[in-house]
């Protein structure tokens, strides 16, 4: 074991495993995270708490994950190198550390002008490769990026993202390669809806042995509405939602049974895919949901470790 | 390599001459000319909006480049009409408002903004390829620079926001990493891009005050 978290040891254990993510409120409510953790602590084994996403200012990921935790669920801490650099990274580390966060994920983080600070200076002083290569030195050589030797023990279960529907799509599969070698321990992936073209990247992870070394959970966005589907497909970077599903939401009469449903059959077909070792349900600002989606697919109970 | 400039709006270059009625104007016939924003033509023009304006401009010339050393002399060659003046506005690059800064007192003020060091790829069309970052990779990703087309500058591969070669930030910017990738493929070193790059030292792009450099014996050794 690594960190000991939930989520490692279910993925560990061989189990499939559950995770789902939980937005923080762009205010001061503890409530609100509260009320998440509440909805998703039975169904799932850990939850993201983002990192201002879609650059959009949010109470912070780690004061979030201290949330979730007091509410009983693993958090997992997302960091985008898009806001912060070595030294404020790092800081966080060992911040959530002490506070009882083991699980962190990795991103490079949307671009500022697609939030409400477009006017912000982004940092990108190091990328998401970089970032888990360091918070691997933190955890094995328990050293800082300068090589100064940090005082205690650093348990971490490091994660980061893939996104098999970006291009180059025959680069995808050497970035998960890089992002394995550099020390992802867990993969989440962009959502999936166009399930030929995941199943033909997994067969290429598989290939190189990259499911071996790694855990892949696969990521399953509920679209709530017609609208929603056709926003995301057409104005969400690195997601492709076919045209089908826009047309199956549209024809819905009820969209919100029809996206859970969605997301279910999703669920049951990536869980047959060789490779994945669970889901990650993105259901931001519909967490409600969650439950309902993961006991129609099966895996409720949750394993308790 | 050309500077690349754009116009400040009347609206801001009025206020920042403040009081003054007297203005001397100075356009620059290099950078600034090709950019159609501090040329002759364009210091002329400026002449007749600040007139319009109220303002009283006690002469103008278009040193040939601004932030040369020769605008010391063009200056004291100038020296009557620019004393009677109570702001120099300068319209060409921020190297020339300084060079004229440099060697004057008067008060200074720039027309221009100054977007960054770049080139012409198309008649009108510029771009930028290279922010001086003083530790250059172009040899690790075939001549194209992350740094700067990379809107995350970015040094182990694309984003998640890559697609259709476009970057994520706008479907009009080339993803840079889809043009090192072509590149690499097309030149049989695809295997560079597994290699992972160590974080970067940015000091020698964002060290303390400005960066200098002195010319040495053994500098080039
Ligand atoms: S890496 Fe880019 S910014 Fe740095 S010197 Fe080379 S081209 Fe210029
Ligand atoms: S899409 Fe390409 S150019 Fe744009 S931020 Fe991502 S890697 Fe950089």
């Amino acid at each position: 074991m690594k960190a000991g978290t939930n989520l490692e040891k279910v993925l560990e254990s061989g189990r499939f495993a559950v995770t789902a993510e939980a937005g923080p409120p762009k205010g001061t409510s503890a409530a609100v995270m509260q009320r998440k953790a509440e909805a998703l602590r039975h169904c799932c084994d850990a939850a993201n708490v983002t990192d201002n996403q879609t650059a959009i200012v949010r109470m912070s990921s780690l004061a979030g994950c201290v949330i979730m935790k007091q509410g009983g669920v693993d958090p997992v801490m997302q960091i985008v190198c898009r806001d912060r650099n070595r030294i404020a990274i790092q800081s966080d580390v060992l911040g959530a550390v002490a506070l009882g966060i083991g699980n962190i994920l990795c991103l490079s983080g949307d671009h500022q002008m697609f939030g409400n600070h477009p006017t912000a200076k982004n940092v990108f002083d190091i990328d998401s490769i970089q970032l888990i290569q360091a918070l691997k030195a933190m955890r094995d050589e328990q050293k800082f990026l300068c090589g100064d030797d940090i005082s205690g023990e650093v348990p971490l279960f490091i994660g980061a993202v893939a996104n098999p529907y970006a291009d180059p799509f025959e680069f995808r599969v050497a970035r998960l390669a890089k992002k394995v070698k550099a020390g992802a321990e867990f993969i989440q992936t962009q959502a999936v809806y166009d399930i030929d073209k995941f199943a033909k990247w997994m067969e290429m992870v598989v290939e190189r042995g990259l499911d071996k070394q790694t855990h892949i959970l696969a990521g399953v966005i509920p679209i709530k509405s017609a609208g929603m589907a056709r926003y995301m497909r057409d104005y969400v970077s690195g997601v492709t939602v076919p045209d089908e599903l826009v047309t199956r939401m549209e024809q819905a009469q009820d969209t919100k049974v029809e996206g859970a449903k969605v997301a279910v059959e999703i669920i049951e077909q990536v869980k047959e895919i060789p490779g994945i070792h669970g889901v990650h349900i993105m259901a931001v600002g519909w967490e409600d949901i969650v439950p309902e989606i993961v006991k129609q697919a099966g895996l409720l109970p949750r394993p308790v470790l | 390599m050309i500077t690349i400039t754009k116009q400040k709006p009347l609206e801001e270059i009025l206020p920042s001459l403040g009081k003054g009625k007297k203005v001397y104007i100075i356009g620059c016939g290099t950078c600034a000319t090709i950019c159609h924003t501090g040329g002759k033509a364009e210091v002329l023009e400026m002449k007749e909006k600040l007139e319009a304006e109220g303002k009283k401009v006690t002469g103008w010339m278009v040193i040939p480049t601004a932030c040369d050393e020769l605008t010391r002399e063009a200056l004291a060659e100038n020296a009557e009409a620019i004393e009677q003046a109570d702001a120099i506005l300068v319209m060409s690059c921020a190297f020339g408002v300084q060079t004229v800064t440099m060697y004057s007192d008067k008060a200074v003020y720039p027309a221009l903004n100054t977007l960054f060091v770049g080139k012409e790829e198309t008649p009108g069309h510029f771009i930028e390829v290279c922010m001086q970052c003083g530790n250059c990779v172009l040899a690790t990703t075939v001549g194209i620079c992350p740094l700067v087309r990379c809107a995350k500058s970015l040094l182990n591969g694309p984003c998640g926001g890559s697609v259709d070669g476009k970057c994520e930030v706008s479907p009009d910017t080339p993803c840079a990493w889809q043009l090192i990738y072509d590149r690499l493929k097309a030149l049989g070193q695809l295997d560079k891009m597994e290699e992972i790059v160590p974080v970067r030292d940015w000091s020698t792009s964002t060290s303390g005050g400005p960066r200098r450099f002195v010319l040495t014996d053994e500098t080039n050794d």
